[in-house]
């Protein structure tokens, strides 16, 4: 897609450690266009933070972004650093973090953090700039914007912080919005909330999310496209509905069915063997072979990037047919559509 | 009709918090907090039968954790009994609870937390059965080798710390470590939250082989509806404190009933194709500290009246062996 | 096939950690100066009858056609006295070494003392919590608002003069700090899942207490034990200079600074000085080397 508002390509983000240099993100690329939600989907340790902390340069000493690019509207911001950096973060991308207190100062009111973070891009009145954050609390969703502006975050619960987070990481209208685990922390009824939000706002405002998750029914509910990420690379990628339907790489296809809901009860879950591995002591050539039933004596070379219908690809040796019959689907029904 | 393990009989547990000295003083010039009462748990019955899995699901605050607590003898009820095979779990000595059975034993949620960072697994398997003499002092390294086999891990590695294992081998140990000690009834809070989408699966498979081979009771608090679909026969939904609804699993999950169960199971994301629109709950979850009047769901539901906000509906048999918590199934909101 | 067991490599084991310890301390280059003097004082101390060419409180080897001897000179023993004598031909360089040997037994016993005394009452105000922490902790805060060497005046003159009286006295006035960092960190610990879970099973208080809570709770105490054995010392030695610490036949360095004070305006500052140079290089040594293990302890600056 050439209306891409974000590329990453190629991204190696490492850390120099006492165990040698651990490759968090090893090649990583993908893309986002406008308007859409794309979730990056891994287990911990599968470098999905690492890669949206490295897209906003907030990786820091001893690790570094080593290699790739970083196309953000046509710009090269891999090697921006200090003053230049962070006149792009904020304005034209921006980040939500699982804890909202990670933005939120404690002792200052919602309002007075806000109005400083309108001014710190664009020079309008404190005036302004508070009709500017009130507008934006309206539009996540927030009810009587005009006094939680006067409000300390200590006031608010756990899902009207991360609304705040939202809402200022909007302010500028950023061209992307990097997630990371936003609503990990919150209850079921109050992602859906925000979940029900952010489809409307990137259909809404065209800011395109990096979602960044463990959750696949989280992605599965939200995402227009998928990357599953495991030991720093992107293993299966896609249109979403395709790769939940008809998941090409063995590793995705072990996640999906891991997930107790889709089996009759009681009966034992398929299961993925063994143990995320230590990214100290990855095995050499594929890292998902160890655990993998479809592995082949090809397995211990590097698995190359195979592409398929609808811009799908998978880092595997031998790939899963797809399926005729979506063996998932029977859940659609589960959702009703919008009345 | 199989006898109650667990008799969990019109049991609350508040907590207090008492303004300390510099708020007392406070206090005494205008300023300060009155005692703060938290009602983390009110009213509660529930009965668990020999080989039955409970589940308990609901969302922060609703007092999942708490009531687990309690029957696992952690913290005694301020109002009601918990009986175990007709003896209490627990009794209050002083500030503190003594717990009286060995038999209930907990898992907690987090492995890395769960397990003392200072002390070898087998160690910590062994301790709690030899303080108990479940087995002899020479006999226990034999044990703990049986029961890190019977979780599935190495017995060879019982020498080794908890940092050197992995958070779903870790829950795996301290899945042992309750097995050690011999309990009839396991209570499970979480056990499968912290760990990764891949190691889920095989900690929960462990689980029911295990309670197929022990023959096991088990309490499995849980906020992931799939997940305590999966493993129980019985699920009892809470909210603020209370059970809203209690049925077998799979009518709960076929027709629920209350509406905060199905305002509940509408809005979880579920792993699926096709098009994707919310129906979430509106509004926040109140806290416990104020939790509103009569029906504490009534100012999100989308079916109260005025009814709800009087009088709290009260736990009522809809059928046989289901029971729900609202005012529609009894006379009406108004 | 039941759930496979799937055990990772080992991830690190304990002499590994060991050595990341002294890859860590190691870098800084003063904590590691810190760390030889501390060590060559402690030789010095030990070996102190081997090394020093005296035994400078046998009366009979002293001589006072040697007194007041300045550094550099030899006397009529025939060596070099190389930081001089004292009034009473003293070579201060051997009683220096045998006041450092007197000075540690002190500090390392007061400091032992006071943290077994202090981490038990700690130990017990976290775990009962409630009334008995209420009340230990106030008594706990009101000596901490006291100055220690205040107590130690107050009790040195209670108890009166000797080895064991000015240990109980430096114990009394600083068991405080134990119990307090103690404390502070087992009610930390107190919270988490494992105590819980130890709780729950139910293990025995003084299991709980002495497997579970006291070994979480020690890495801070190290730190605090190795600044208060320096405080220990240099307390003794203020009360010994003010005349209230070990006996002139015991002599530690506090007696021997104030043993040459009256000399020290009339131009023989050695009789003073070198005894205080050592002192302050001990505990100055001592309280570097705690800094750096407490900065490595920290979870905070490791990775």
């Amino acid at each position: 897609m050439s209306d891409a508002v974000l590329r990453v390509n190629n991204l190696q983000t490492q850390f120099q450690t006492r165990a040698g240099v651990l490759k968090a993100v090893d090649g990583v690329s993908f893309e986002v266009a406008r308007g859409r939600i794309l979730g990056l989907v891994g287990e911990s340790g599968s470098g999905k933070s690492v890669t949206g902390y490295s897209i906003l340069g907030l990786i820091e000493a001893p690790g570094k972004v080593a290699g790739g690019e970083i196309i953000l509207n046509g710009q090269d911001i891999t090697r921006l650093k200090g003053e230049a950096m962070r006149r792009v973060r904020g304005a034209q991308i921006a980040m939500v973090f699982q804890d909202p207190m990670m933005t939120l100062n404690p002792v200052l009111k919602i309002g007075t953090q806000m109005i400083a973070a309108v001014r710190a891009h664009a020079r309008v009145s404190r005036k302004a700039a508070r009709a500017r954050a009130r507008d934006a609390l309206a539009k996540v969703g927030i009810p009587s914007p005009e006094e939680r502006l006067d409000a300390y975050p200590h006031q608010l619960s756990g899902g009207m912080r991360q609304r705040v987070a939202i809402a200022t990481a909007l302010l500028h209208s950023p061209a992307v919005i990097i997630a990371d685990e936003p609503t990990t922390a919150l209850d079921v009824s109050i992602q859906g909330q925000i979940l029900a939000e952010v489809r409307r706002l990137a259909d809404e405002t065209g800011t395109a999310f990096v979602w960044v998750t463990h959750d696949l029914a989280v992605v599965s509910s939200l995402a227009d496209d998928i990357c599953v990420m495991y030991a720093g690379r992107v293993v299966e990628s896609g249109p979403a509905d395709s790769v939940i339907a008809s998941p090409r790489h063995p590793y995705t296809a072990g996640l999906l069915a891991s997930v107790p809901a889709e089996h009759e009860p009681g009966t034992r879950l398929p299961q993925v063997p063994g143990s995320t591995p230590s990214l100290a002591n990855l095995p050499s050539g594929c890292a998902f072979a160890p655990r993998c039933a479809k592995a082949g004596p090809a397995c211990t070379t590097t698995p190359p990037v195979q592409h398929f219908e609808d811009g799908r690809t998978a880092l595997c040796h031998y790939p899963i047919e797809p399926v005729s019959c979506p063996p998932l689907s029977l859940t659609s029904t589960t959702y009703r559509s919008a009345s | 009709m199989p006898s109650a393990l667990l008799d969990i009989d019109h049991v609350s547990k508040r907590f207090v918090k008492r303004p300390n000295l510099g708020e007392r003083i406070a206090g005494l010039l205008g300023a300060g907090q009155k005692s703060e009462i938290v009602r983390a748990v009110t009213d509660v019955s529930l009965t668990v039968a020999k080989g039955e899995v409970v589940g308990l699901v609901g969302e922060s605050g609703c007092g999942k954790s708490t009531l687990g607590r309690m029957i696992a003898g952690i913290y005694t009820p301020s109002d009601g009994k918990i009986l175990f095979g007709n003896a209490p779990v627990a009794k209050v000595q002083g500030r503190r609870t003594q717990k009286l059975t060995t038999r209930v034993q907990m898992i907690h949620q987090d492995p890395f937390a769960s397990l003392n960072p200072r002390i070898r697994i087998g160690d910590t398997v062994a301790e709690g059965p030899v303080a108990h003499n479940i087995v002899k002092g020479r006999d226990a390294d034999a044990y703990v080798a049986d029961m890190l086999g019977r979780v599935g891990l190495d017995p060879g590695y019982r020498r080794r710390f908890p940092h050197q294992f992995s958070g779903g081998q870790r829950q795996r140990i301290a899945i042992a470590r309750a097995l050690a000690m011999k309990p009839d009834l396991l209570v499970l809070d979480e056990p499968v939250a912290s760990l990764d989408v891949s190691i889920q699966a095989q900690v929960l498979n462990l689980f029911m082989d295990l309670r197929q081979d022990l023959d096991l009771t088990g309490v499995f608090i849980s906020h992931d509806l799939g997940v305590v679909r999966h493993v129980s026969d019985r699920v009892a939904i809470m909210y603020l404190g209370r059970i809203v609804e209690l049925a077998p699993t799979a009518e709960l999950y076929a027709k629920p009933n209350h509406p905060y169960t199905r305002a509940l199971f509408e809005s979880v994301p579920r792993v699926g194709v096709g098009r994707k629109d919310f129906r979430p709950i509106a509004g926040e979850i109140p806290s416990p500290l104020n939790p509103p009047s009569g029906c504490h769901f009534h100012p999100r539901c989308p079916f109260a009246g005025p009814r709800c906000k009087r009088e709290a509906p009260p736990l009522a048999a809809i059928g046989p062996g289901r029971f729900s918590a609202c005012h529609l199934n009894t006379g009406g909101t108004e | 096939m039941s759930s496979s067991p799937a055990l990772a490599a080992p991830v690190e084991t304990g002499s590994i950690r060991l050595a990341n310890f002294w890859s860590d301390y190691k870098r800084s280059p003063v904590a590691v100066a810190a760390l030889i003097v501390v060590v060559a004082v402690v030789l010095m101390a030990v070996l102190a009858p081997f090394v020093a060419p005296q035994d400078p409180y046998n009366q009979e080897t002293l001589d006072l056609f040697d007194a007041r001897l300045e550094p550099g000179e030899t006397g009529s023993g025939g060596y070099v006295h190389w930081l001089g004598t004292d009034a009473a031909g003293r070579d201060i360089f051997s009683a220096i070494l045998f006041g450092l040997r007197t000075s540690l037994i002190v500090g390392v016993m007061a400091g032992t003392f006071a943290l077994v005394l202090g981490t038990t009452v700690g130990l017990i105000a976290a775990y009962y919590g409630g009334r008995i922490e209420a009340i230990i902790m106030r008594i706990i805060d009101l000596q901490l608002s006291l100055p220690a060497i205040l107590l130690a005046l107050v009790l040195v003159a209670m108890l009166g003069q000797g080895l064991m009286q000015l240990v109980a006295a430096l114990v009394a006035a600083q068991y405080a700090y134990f119990a307090r960092t103690t404390h502070g960190a087992a009610s930390a610990e107190r919270r988490k899942d494992y105590i819980e879970a130890a709780l729950s099973t139910p293990l025995p208080a003084r299991h709980v207490l002495f497997r579970h809570l006291l070994p979480n709770a020690l890495p801070p105490l190290i730190v605090v034990a190795t600044v208060q054995v320096a405080n220990s010392i240099a307390l003794e030695a203020t009360l010994s200079f003010l005349g209230l610490g070990l006996p002139i036949t015991q002599p530690s360095l506090g007696s021997l600074i104030s043993n040459g004070f009256q000399f020290l305006l009339s131009g023989r500052y050695w009789i003073s000085i070198y005894p205080g140079i050592a002192l302050m290089l001990t505990v100055v040594a001592i309280n570097l080397v705690g800094d750096q293990v407490r900065s490595v302890l920290n979870p905070r600056n490791s990775r």
